[in-house]
């Protein structure tokens, strides 16, 4: 078992919510958390005008979704999240990051299921 | 008039006086807006305050030491009028065909708003008890004796002939010049002298700040329209629609111009631009709505952004952390716009473009001691008030904000279901 994290642009999500249900929803169907973070990548942030100054904001509005999977599906679950977040024509700065994370457990909070069935 | 009430003239004088209390939230939305979370509640607590404390010590001493009996043309002063004691319901003020308490009423949202826009140079950083205790005497000591020299008819300034129609000199010019006076003995944010104006200092919420902005337009109607009160029966006439008229027009240029000036200087045109500008003209008309042509005012709506621009550009140089620009917008636009009257008027007297430079000179002279008195007395009440109390917060609580720490109460839990 794998825990995807990515981070990417606020409005790519419905465009990833979209390719990971194409590849996920084989027999099933996909699992999804979503949250909004702030941080920066190698651009420190990004110039914001306020009061006639110009000023580094060092922490831009992110939304970060992680995916639990199967081995089976972590490539899969990988692809979709670039098909969708990555920046028509190649990509652009500001596309996020893709982390993946063993995971060591799961459980399903509502029968006490545990491991790759519970996922 | 012969003690009869014009209800027309009433019923916009009314108007015009809700207008212009409503314009003390919308300062406290625009000033509340470009704040940090942590200080949204304390900074709009200093606009609701003002309400608050100068709605009483107007009815208790402040509109007797501004418009009572003038002694000599340096106080008003009237033992009948503590309290509004001696005022019946029925007595009207002057010729006007309104009820004197409603002037009293719309004369008094005039002075709790002036306070209230000083609060923009100490935003973040101020003392709750020090600033309710700084505005009251502020009030009574600074605007009062003002407001008295320049529209009380025995004032000394307004028998000279100084035109201010609605609050060039009385409340901008004293509200901008005590601000940046205020701001220098409070001293910069903690950030702000660390690390220059860049860095964490961003707005929590501009959204409030428009609609601020937005409020302070629609209130300002009846602050320069209700201005007419002074000049003309019945009230709501001719010279209500001229500043009416200008008020619109000033405020429209001054937002255009910001706009196209910010996107040449800076490369984009900012919401809170827009909003600097519609503000800048508004100021600049204030003293200038009854007594100038509609083109004139779209000249100094214009003339007043372009100033205001430059201030704020400016200030960052000199270290001074006027935090929302209570100086560089009333400060400089009032000054404008009060020397400004003297070249375009032409009603009740014609200034320099009508080939009389009297009228400039007299402006001149207004402005002179507008600043000097603001200046001067606010730095001697603030003085006091910082041996007795303090302005500043401590070091801690102004890491953790004002809100929690003075008000026990946080602005936003966005985080909660």
């Amino acid at each position: 078992m794998k825990l995807v994290i990515a981070i990417i642009r606020p409005e790519r999500l419905e465009a990833v919510q979209e390719a990971l249900q194409r590849v996920l929803d084989e027999e099933d169907r996909y699992r999804i958390t979503v949250d909004s973070v702030e941080g920066h990548g190698a651009q420190q942030g990004e110039v914001e005008l306020f009061r006639g100054q110009r000023i580094r904001a060092r922490l831009v509005p992110r939304t970060r979704v992680m995916v639990a999977v199967n081995e089976t599906y972590v490539e899969k679950t990988i692809n979709a999240i670039i098909a969708g977040a990555r920046t028509e024509g190649g990509g652009a700065v500001g596309d996020g990051k893709i982390f993946v994370q063993p995971l060591e457990e799961c459980i399903r909070i509502r029968t006490g299921e545990r491991g790759s069935t519970a996922i | 008039m012969d003690g009869k009430i014009d209800s027309g003239s009433t019923a916009w004088m009314l108007t015009s006086s809700a207008l212009v209390l409503l314009m003390v939230p919308g300062l406290a939305l625009f000033y509340g807006g470009m704040v940090r979370r942590k200080n949204v509640l304390s900074t709009m607590m200093h606009s609701f305050v003002a309400m608050a404390v100068i709605g009483v010590q107007w009815v208790v001493v402040g509109y007797a030491l501004s418009f009572g009996t003038s002694v000599g043309g340096w106080i008003g002063w009237d033992s009948a009028l503590i309290g509004l004691n001696g005022l019946s319901p029925g007595k009207l003020y002057a010729d006007k065909g309104v009820p004197e308490l409603v002037f009293v009423m719309f004369q008094g949202k005039f002075a709790i708003i002036t306070p209230a826009l000083i609060s923009g140079a100490i935003a973040e950083r101020m003392k709750l008890r020090a600033f309710i205790v700084f505005i009251a005497l502020w009030a009574t000591f600074i605007y009062c004796p003002l407001a008295h020299w320049v529209w009380a008819s025995d004032g000394w300034l307004f028998k000279l002939g100084v035109l201010d129609f609605a609050g060039g000199t009385v409340v901008h010019i004293s509200a901008g010049v005590s601000a940046l006076v205020l701001a220098i003995l409070v001293g910069p944010r903690r950030e702000y002298s660390r690390r220059g104006a860049s860095g964490v200092l961003l707005p929590n919420n501009l959204a409030l700040t428009l609609t601020g902005a937005g409020l302070l337009w629609f209130g300002w109607f009846g602050f320069n329209a209700g201005s007419a009160v002074a000049v003309e029966f019945p009230v709501a006439g001719a010279a209500a629609g001229l500043a009416f008229t200008t008020t619109q027009a000033a405020a429209a240029a001054a937002a255009l111009t910001w706009m196209v000036v910010e996107r040449w200087h800076n490369g984009k045109a900012t919401s809170v631009g827009l909003a600097s500008g519609i503000v800048a003209g508004l100021v600049a008309i204030t003293p200038a709505a009854g007594h100038v042509a509609p083109w004139a005012a779209l000249v100094m709506g214009m003339l007043s952004s372009l100033a205001c621009y430059g201030a704020v550009q400016l200030k960052h140089r000199f270290g001074v952390d006027d935090t929302l620009d209570a100086f560089s917008v009333h400060g400089v636009g009032g000054l404008l716009g009060a020397v400004l009257v003297g070249v375009f008027c032409f009603t009740p007297v014609g200034g320099v473009l009508a080939g009389s430079f009297a009228q400039l000179g007299k402006q001149l002279v207004g402005v002179a001691v507008a600043v000097v008195y603001a200046g001067a007395g606010t730095a001697v009440l603030a003085l006091l008030v910082k041996k007795v109390l303090g302005l500043r917060v401590t070091d801690q609580m102004e890491r953790d904000g004002l809100d929690i720490g003075i008000h026990g109460e946080r602005g936003y839990h966005l985080e909660q279901a």
